[in-house]
């Protein structure tokens, strides 16, 4: 089947009408997140979800990106600076990991696993009836579904990334120390000066700005989910898509606003 | 109990109901027959606020839903039990799960306390035992008796039935008309049942009303709708492709 190609006007057009309904479901999240009841059980069922069983996904995603990182600032110092002057580059490793690689990557690779699936999730039930089911049993769908999941994601983004940074950093400190056999005690001394906690908290800032997008493109694409599987699958998609791009560009912003000196 | 004024709904250019006008009497069982397609799942809908009218009230005891929030429209909510066409089980949870979710949120009853009810309903609908599976595990029939249990577990005094006896055995279909008229009996709830099958319709309708064409055509005691002089509503209930109703 051919799809009629549309005008640039109907492109402009449906990304702000799109725009609006994201913008409005966040405005329902947070209107109703401090109402009772809470659904407690959902929260922590998703805390569980969306965090634990994330962790072997960040594992091997910090650690690779960790030593593939170590593995050029080394070459860079190695090269440029000279000989022996590697030990510094464990201040820029960290910087550069805990700062953009591994909140970005965390978010990213959240976005597959634990994006898809909400989108999946709530697709299904909302062509299933399954919405309107809950409705019917006094069982509210953004408080219910979005709010605990956008919260989870929230506070599970950091607190993986939080992981990551220190499993990447471990990875960057393994080769240069232990592969490529730079100073320890120096490598430590310079990462431990120059890094400030700030650094680290802007990181995790940039993630939970991450688990927001996440969570809420996520429901928002399921709840809007129509026209069975196929309307799921194409949910998933989207979600994938959009939250990877929204974060990749919401980053750039986030960088430049957040204060780094 | 409930009014319904001059009810309008379009999906698009699509006109959905264009003007119904149906009453609810308290205590009464009233059946909603008409084509596949003719709208009666939207308008059950529209009565516990699922969907919104474009046009139209809907009065519950004299109170409007149609322009309720969310949060006030909860507050009525628990007074509905409502059966979806396709179930709608929760398929993450199990039978029990599925049942004790409205008896959770509308009630403060105890654990046990839910659970008893839980064993109740499911006992009514002839599943007992069954509190561990997970629907996919069951039939399509069980899951639709599921569905039932769900809907009453919680005693609410309006049940809507959208198809309760669609794909199941025709002596669990007996059965379930005898379980809404017990449920008519014994606890005294009004009850609209959208069927398909004009005997089930007979045996449990006080009215039987028929949508057509986005209007109700006629509601009338189930004897006059027998006898009932309007073409459409011969031919619906005769299940003739030639009349006024077109096919395709
Ligand atoms: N969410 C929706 N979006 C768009 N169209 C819809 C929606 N829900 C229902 N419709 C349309 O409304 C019409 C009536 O649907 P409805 O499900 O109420 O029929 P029905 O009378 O219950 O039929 P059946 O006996 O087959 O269940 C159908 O043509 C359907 O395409
Ligand atoms: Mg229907």
């Amino acid at each position: 089947m051919f799809q009629k190609p549309k005008s640039l006007l109907a492109y402009f057009y449906s990304f702000f009408q799109q725009a609006g309904e994201v913008s409005l479901l966040l405005l329902k999240v947070l209107k109703n997140m401090f109402k009772k009841p809470w659904e407690r059980k959902v929260f922590i069922q998703q805390l569980e979800e969306i965090g634990v069983r994330s962790l072997p996904l960040v594992s091997l995603t910090a650690a690779f990106v960790g030593l593939a990182f170590g593995l050029h600032i080394y070459v860079a110092f190695h090269r440029y600076i000279g000989p022996d002057s590697e030990a510094y580059g464990g201040p820029m490793l960290s910087l550069g990991l805990t700062k953009e690689f591994i909140p970005i990557l965390v978010g990213l690779m959240v976005t597959g696993r634990v994006g898809s699936a909400i989108a999946a999730e709530i697709g299904t039930m909302k062509i299933t009836e399954q919405i309107d089911a809950l409705f019917s049993l006094g069982a509210d769908p953004t408080r219910y579904l979005v709010i605990p999941r956008v919260l989870a994601c929230f506070i599970m983004l950091p607190c993986l990334t939080m992981y990551g940074d220190i499993i990447g950093m471990a990875g960057g400190f393994f080769y240069n120390v232990y592969i490529m056999g730079v100073n320890r005690i120096l490598y430590i001394r310079t990462t431990v000066h120059y890094v400030e906690l700030w650094d680290i908290a802007g990181g995790l800032i940039k993630a939970a700005v991450f688990g927001v997008i996440i969570a809420l493109i996520g429901c928002w694409q399921g709840l809007r989910a129509a026209g069975g599987a196929e309307g799921v699958g194409k949910a998933t998609t989207k979600t994938v898509v959009i939250a990877s791009i929204s974060i990749l560009i919401v980053n750039f912003f986030l960088s430049k606003a957040l204060p780094s000196i | 109990m409930i009014r319904i004024v001059d009810l309008h709904k379009a999906f698009g250019r699509k006109k959905v109901l264009q003007g119904v006008n149906l009453d609810l009497k308290q205590g009464e069982t009233l059946a909603v027959i008409g084509q596949s397609g003719s709208g009666k799942s939207v308008l059950i809908k529209h009565i516990i606020g699922i969907l919104r009218p474009d046009k139209g009230q809907i009065f519950v005891d004299g109170v409007e839903i149609t322009t309720l929030k969310d949060d006030e429209l909860h507050k009525i909510t628990p007074r509905f039990g409502m059966l979806f066409q396709g179930v709608a089980l929760f398929d993450s949870m199990t039978v029990a799960q599925n049942v004790s979710f409205g008896l959770e949120r509308y009630t403060d009853f105890s654990q046990e306390r839910i659970q008893e009810l839980v064993a109740e309903s499911l006992d009514k609908v002839g599943l007992k035992g069954c509190e561990g599976l997970m629907p996919q595990e069951l039939s399509g029939g069980m899951r639709k008796r599921v569905g039932l249990a769900r809907a009453i577990a919680y005693r609410p005094d309006i049940i809507l039935y959208d198809e309760p006896s669609t794909g199941i055995d025709p002596i669990r279909a007996d059965a379930i008309n005898d379980l809404i008229n017990m449920m008519k009996r014994e606890m005294n709830v009004s009850s609209i049942v959208i069927t398909h099958d004009i005997v089930s319709a007979y045996k449990v309708a006080d009215r039987i009303a028929m949508l057509y064409e986005g209007k109700i055509v006629e509601a009338a005691a189930p004897e006059e709708i027998r006898n009932s002089k309007n073409p459409v509503i011969q031919q619906f209930i005769h299940g003739q492709a030639k009349g006024p109703i077109k096919n395709w």
